[in-house]
């Protein structure tokens, strides 16, 4: 099935043209709109009538997470507050989190592409949808809700976490298909087997994951657990939110909805442009977007581009799973974490200094944080209690930063090691290679 | 009568107590009296020793956190009600007890350590009820 089949089977030279023209409009909307990009721009000696196709798009100047920040919050806002409709915002790495800005046609856009998605999953308007990604700030909830509302499916808003009401929804609405992110899916099903769940009451047919990292053998095993199909979807709120590209039946990789992001894949290092199928980074180039059109947005997610036609019939490229990223960003339960930001977290205490380790793991298939912080001496009291709250004050610092529980291990000074060049910080024990 | 008391801190791992008697015993460091105090992850070794001072420095020539605490020691009779004599006239005159632990000695007595956040008015009042306290001479004799 597929949702919007004039733009998904595009001719590539036609969508080669139409992403031309789109490139050419946004360029000017930003050049006019948004002074950070018209001095950017000014700065490289381009002007609006200087890109007339999609070839010119290796002209333009890259945009960072740090230019984002920059930026905050409203920055890179192309319209006026007034055309704003809805707002989003991540975690960052010092406190301030990235904001991104919605009109009603970037709404309609996104539903769009996530209606797009979700017919790839064969969902269709007699589908009950049961939407566990989180719903707020994250745009995981929200931006599945929609596009599964365009489509006509009923949609079961009932957001992260509480697994026992989840089951119970299961159960008694009967939902056919479930967006989660994958380790809280693999979580949902072992809590089935556990509480002796009557499978034959699960109908469940497909689920869509993604907003984490996540391996062959954990789809192997949620589509044993919940009896589904398990779809790929990929996404970052600086874009849009997930719906930037999405696995069709043949899961042979992600199409990405080229008719509204061009992406690119470059060297990390150069910038340099790559051609299909090298690994690199890749960078987003929004088109259509209103309120806050990004040019060649550096994601760091490094992976690999292929454009034949798919056996699906859609001829926008896939791109692969995501091997990694070129900065340190962790993804942790679909939360982005910098290191940085424990770091940010520790030095604003005065009784701690910034002497730290993550260590990432995987328990029974939830992401856990541990932060192993050094008990320096002068804040070293004999006290249990005394300890015990440093603890407490150090954890939920920085869970209320990073938005996401983080326990806190005190360990002894000088253990974790120091090293002459870049230090180690984490230690990621989540086997997802 | 104010008693200097080693605080160390450890993490709940492996041979990590052994490390540190090794080396008390390496520079001829003696341990009257300890207690550990422990939770999941870490804990607190609480050391009575008669060189402190020596202690505290080679510990932490090995990278140790540690921390003299000022503590004092009742001395009483090893028999029924002695503790809780010593302990009614702290109670009596408002002093709390962060934590406390104690030792019997060959002589039928027995200490015990306590650690207050007022350990001057302890002394005081203790003092008024002629209670024995231990003296920082009396360490290497126990």
């Amino acid at each position: 099935m597929i949702w919007n089949e004039h733009h998904e089977c595009m001719d590539r030279q036609q969508l080669t043209e139409l992403q031309g023209e789109r490139l050419r409009d946004m360029v000017e909307r930003i050049y006019f709109n948004v002074p950070f990009y018209r001095t950017r721009l000014q700065e490289m000696g381009i002007e609006p009538g200087d890109i007339r196709s999609l070839d010119d798009l290796k002209k333009l100047p890259f945009t960072t997470k740090q230019d984002l920040r920059d930026n905050y919050p409203f920055g890179l806002f192309a319209v006026p507050q007034h055309d704003v409709v809805r707002l989003h915002a991540s975690s960052g790495t010092t406190g301030k989190s990235t904001v991104v800005g919605y009109t009603h046609n970037d709404i309609m856009m996104w539903s769009e592409v996530v209606a797009r998605s979700l017919t790839m999953a064969g969902i269709t308007r007699d589908d009950i949808v049961q939407v566990a990604y989180g719903y707020g700030l994250f745009t995981g909830g929200l931006g599945v809700h929609y596009g599964a509302e365009k489509i006509g499916a009923s949609v079961i808003p009932i957001s992260g976490g509480n697994t026992k009401k989840q089951l119970q929804l299961l159960e008694d609405f009967g939902s056919t298909a479930i967006a989660c992110t994958p380790s809280y899916a693999a979580y949902l099903g072992e809590a089935i087997m556990e509480e002796k769940l009557d499978r034959s009451k699960i109908k469940l047919k497909a689920g869509i994951f993604g907003a984490e990292p996540w391996t062959e053998e954990m789809r192997t095993q949620i589509q044993h657990l919940l009896g589904l199909k398990a779809y790929d979807i990929y996404g970052l709120s600086e874009v849009i939110g997930p719906g930037v590209s999405m696995e069709c039946a043949c899961q042979r990789g992600m199409h990405i909805f080229e008719d509204h992001f061009i992406p690119e894949i470059i060297d990390p290092e150069t910038c340099e442009v790559l051609p299909y199928g090298t690994l690199g980074e890749l960078v987003f180039t929004t088109v259509t977007k209103e309120a806050m059109p990004l040019m060649r947005y550096r994601t760091r997610d490094l992976t690999r581009l292929h454009a034949e036609t798919c056996d699906c019939g859609r001829t926008l490229v896939r791109m692969e799973k995501c091997v990694g990223r070129s900065d340190d960003m962790l993804i942790i339960r679909g939360v982005n974490v910098f290191p940085s930001q424990v770091e940010s977290v520790l030095l604003e205490m005065s009784e701690t200094k910034p002497h730290y380790l993550l260590v990432v793991d995987r328990e029974n298939n939830l992401d856990t944080l541990e932060i192993q912080v050094e008990v320096e001496e002068q804040f070293f009291s004999d006290e249990v209690k005394e300890l015990e709250g440093l603890r407490k004050r150090i954890s939920g610092n920085l869970t209320s930063l990073l938005g996401l529980h983080a326990s806190v291990r005190l360990v002894e000074p000088g253990t974790i090691e120091r090293s002459m060049g870049k230090a180690q910080r984490v230690v990621d024990k989540r086997k997802l290679k | 009568m104010i008693i200097r008391q080693l605080s160390v801190f450890l993490e709940n791992r492996a041979g990590r107590l052994t490390e540190l008697t090794g080396i008390l015993a390496d520079n001829d460091i003696n341990i009257s009296a300890f207690s550990i105090a422990d939770t999941t992850d870490f804990g607190v070794l609480r050391v009575i020793t008669g060189n402190p001072e020596l202690a505290e420095k080679v510990l932490k020539e090995q990278g140790f956190a540690v921390k003299i605490t000022d503590v004092i020691g009742i001395v009483m009779h090893n028999k029924p009600g002695a503790l809780h004599h010593a302990l009614q006239i702290l109670t009596d005159n408002g002093i709390s007890i962060e934590y406390m632990y104690a030792f019997a000695s060959s002589d039928d007595r027995a200490t015990a350590v306590i650690r207050t956040d007022s350990p001057k008015k302890a002394i005081e009042v203790l003092q008024l009820h002629e209670m024995e306290l231990l003296k920082t001479g009396d360490v290497y004799q126990i």
